[in-house]
């Protein structure tokens, strides 16, 4: 299976809604969920009869979400990302009818299949066997329906071994395989996944990977939870953005994981009155593109070198080898910081210009992002923060460097 | 919430899962197993019956009162068991309840079941006895059908509202465990209800007739008593009218669609609550 092919293979939105008759697998509106949070210990007669008489409620409300409305397309594969706290779980657990919404209505078409807290609720006791057989009761699956799954069960969790032992002899992370083979293997409609990637080895990871490449083709509908914007990208037909219970965000993915990543930046600093002078005074940034044989791009393949074209206006003469391109990652380190000339002599005289830079693509699998800044003496005062946000395609890995020279290593195998 | 909707054939399976699971769980790792769920009343009913019966004499004055005594502590047994076992069921499957949706009633339907499973075994050792102490069969042991689906609607509805308040109020399982020894005490078990109205003074008729009344319980234990083992046990009919002997029955079912409704409209909420 090619994994890199898949971002461009992405539908836009609207093709996938329209071009897809069976209609809609789900439907959510106005959707609303707070809970109590009990302020005090509310959970005894004692306290609860003291709260009484004292007037005192003994909780709070938490507005988990508020007024959520969204549809999923049968056959789309859904992404839903947000902070931890944002309410995704909860959304989670209201679609997959765990939780029932304070107001508005859930609809779903189809047998849904929840795969929650790592895990569909094993009991130690049993061995895995008899669970996978209880789940399948769980789920609304008879017997034969069951025996028919079996197979295809144990041997994705890869656990033919162990299935006459009890549950509480497996590892936690043969339980989380076992209980994942059960909620992708069962012939439901709708899979519903929070935090799937984040469990099991490398081999297995790769596993769901390949399934969820599978899941794309066969046109299943999933609806993923994840905090893994590169899944993101290349799984999703559609993803939603939630923030303090609200969507923030619907839509095309790639926008989606912008946001997402964007919402992790450090919250803006109070720029001192002087220094806005200051900096409005010396270089200005009117624009900053990636061109790929000068071609504007935002996805660039690994060791794909590109061009930075830079539009910059300034008030006076200044030294190139001040001015920076800094470019982040994902997890806002740092990889490269390139000055726009490494000598001294090199200036830039008042006025506009457009300086181009040509870049080796060193930089590995992953979401990058540019600020521009200013040296000057010790000080390295911002330009424009997140200037222009690009994407390196690959493949994710448990270990993920940030650079990629190949040229760099020299390896002989004798 | 119509109760049609919890069999449906989705809930009859699970139902049938959570059943044998339990039954294979039970008694694990024991060595007499399920010799227990018929020993342990046995046993029992031997203290019992040495101390009441053969010590302090009573229920001498009714025939048979040995098998009553027996009859009388293995159907305390069943209630007592879906009752408590229904309280702690839903928490005790709070795991279950936040991973995936499923009808709650039948966590405690199922746990029910159990007990029913339990009183079965029991059931065939109390005709056992019944046949020793030259208790013989006749028609009218047929009508303990009618009396045991009483209890046990009685039992399932008051497990269901136990269920309910027991996932936000834990301090239910002692109260209820003192409500039980009460309630053991406050029926017809190991005193014939002649008892009371002999042996209270002026005011015991009536105390008979409100136990009869206000209990459940006691009117279900003192029908199986009069229809398996002895006319001599009386029974509500024969104490009052008509229309008013029914009264436990509709207590009974008042409870069981009391429980059932509190615990419908409550079970929304339980996989936020455990």
């Amino acid at each position: 299976m090619n994994n890199n092919n898949n971002v461009e293979t992405k539908p836009q939105t609207e093709q996938t809604t329209t071009a897809n008759p069976t209609g809609l697998a789900l439907k959510v509106r106005g959707v609303s969920k707070s809970f109590r949070l009990p302020t005090e210990r509310a959970g005894s007669l004692k306290n609860t009869i003291f709260n009484w008489i004292r007037g005192i409620r003994g909780y709070r409300v938490q507005h988990v979400l508020k007024d959520i409305s969204f549809d999923i397309a049968k056959g789309e594969f859904f992404g839903i990302v947000g902070k931890n706290g944002s309410g995704k779980s909860t959304l989670l657990k209201l679609i997959s009818q765990i939780y029932t919404p304070d107001s508005g209505t859930i609809e779903v078409d189809g047998k849904l299949v929840p795969f929650i807290e790592l895990g569909v609720g094993f009991n130690p006791e049993l061995t895995g066997r008899e669970n996978v057989y209880l789940n399948g009761a769980m789920l609304g699956f008879t017997n034969e329906e069951i025996d028919s799954m079996y197979d295809d069960i144990v041997e994705f969790a890869e656990l033919g071994d162990f299935m006459e032992q009890k549950l509480k002899n497996y590892s936690s992370g043969m339980q989380v395989r076992l209980a994942f083979s059960v909620a992708i293997k069962s012939q439901g409609d709708i899979l519903v996944l929070d935090e799937v990637l984040a469990v099991g080895d490398e081999a297995f990871q790769k596993k769901c990977q390949d399934y969820f490449f599978e899941a794309k083709r066969q046109k299943k509908t999933v609806i993923l939870v994840t905090h893994s914007m590169p899944d993101v990208r290349r799984y999703c037909d559609r993803a939603m953005f939630i923030q303090d219970g609200r969507i923030s965000k619907i839509g095309d993915p790639d926008a989606i994981a912008d946001a997402y990543s964007d919402s992790f930046l450090p919250p803006k600093q109070e720029v001192k009155e002087e220094e806005t002078e200051k900096k409005r005074e010396i270089v200005v940034l009117d624009d900053m593109r990636l061109l790929v044989n000068g071609d504007k791009q935002k996805f660039l393949a690994e060791s794909e070198d590109f061009d930075l074209v830079l539009d910059i206006d300034c008030d006076r003469e200044l030294q190139a080898k001040n001015l920076f391109v800094d470019i982040y990652d994902g997890r806002n380190v740092p990889v490269l910081s390139v000055p726009l000339a490494d000598d001294d002599r090199t200036t830039i005289s008042a006025g506009k210009h457009e300086v181009s830079l040509h870049i080796r693509n060193v930089l590995a699998f992953g979401d990058y992002r540019i600020n521009c800044a200013l040296q000057n003496d010790s000080d390295r005062i911002m330009i424009r923060e997140n200037a222009l946000r690009f994407h390196i395609k690959g493949t994710a890995m448990p270990v993920m460097s940030v650079v990629n020279p190949q040229e760099a290593v020299a390896v002989s195998i004798s | 919430m119509i109760i049609k909707e919890i069999f449906t054939k989705k809930n009859r399976l699970l139902l049938k899962a959570m059943v044998s699971t339990d039954f294979k769980l039970r008694y694990q790792q024991s060595v007499l197993g399920y010799v227990w769920s018929v020993l342990k009343p046995l046993m029992l009913f031997a203290i019992m019956y040495v101390v009441f019966i053969r010590f302090l004499k009573f229920g001498a004055d009714v025939p048979h009162f040995a098998v009553a005594l027996l009859l009388g502590i293995i159907m305390w047994n069943f209630f007592n068991e879906t009752t408590t076992g229904g309280m702690m069921s839903i928490v005790g499957h709070g795991d279950l309840l936040r991973k995936i949706y499923f009808q709650k009633h039948i966590v405690v339907i199922a746990s029910s079941m159990s007990a029913l499973i339990n009183f079965g075994f029991n059931f065939i050792v109390v005709i056992l006895f019944c046949m020793l102490n030259g208790v013989m069969p006749s028609p009218s042991w047929l009508l303990i059908i009618p009396i045991l689906i009483e209890e046990y609607l009685l039992a399932l509805g008051v497990a269901f509202f136990l269920a309910a308040v027991y996932v936000n109020l834990r301090d239910l399982n002692p109260i209820w465990e003192v409500v039980m020894q009460a309630g053991f005490y406050g029926t017809p078990i190991i005193y014939p209800i002649s008892m009371i109205s002999s042996r209270a003074g002026v005011w015991g008729p009536l105390f008979a007739k409100l136990d009869l009344a206000l209990n459940p319980m006691a009117q279900i234990v003192q029908d199986a008593r009069h229809v398996m083992i002895s006319t001599a046990n009386p029974t509500i009919w024969e104490w009052v009218k008509f229309p008013y002997a029914l009264w436990p029955v509709v207590f009974s079912l008042l409870i069981f669609f009391g429980g059932f409704h509190y615990f419908t409209v409550k079970s929304k909420h339980f996989a936020e609550l455990v």
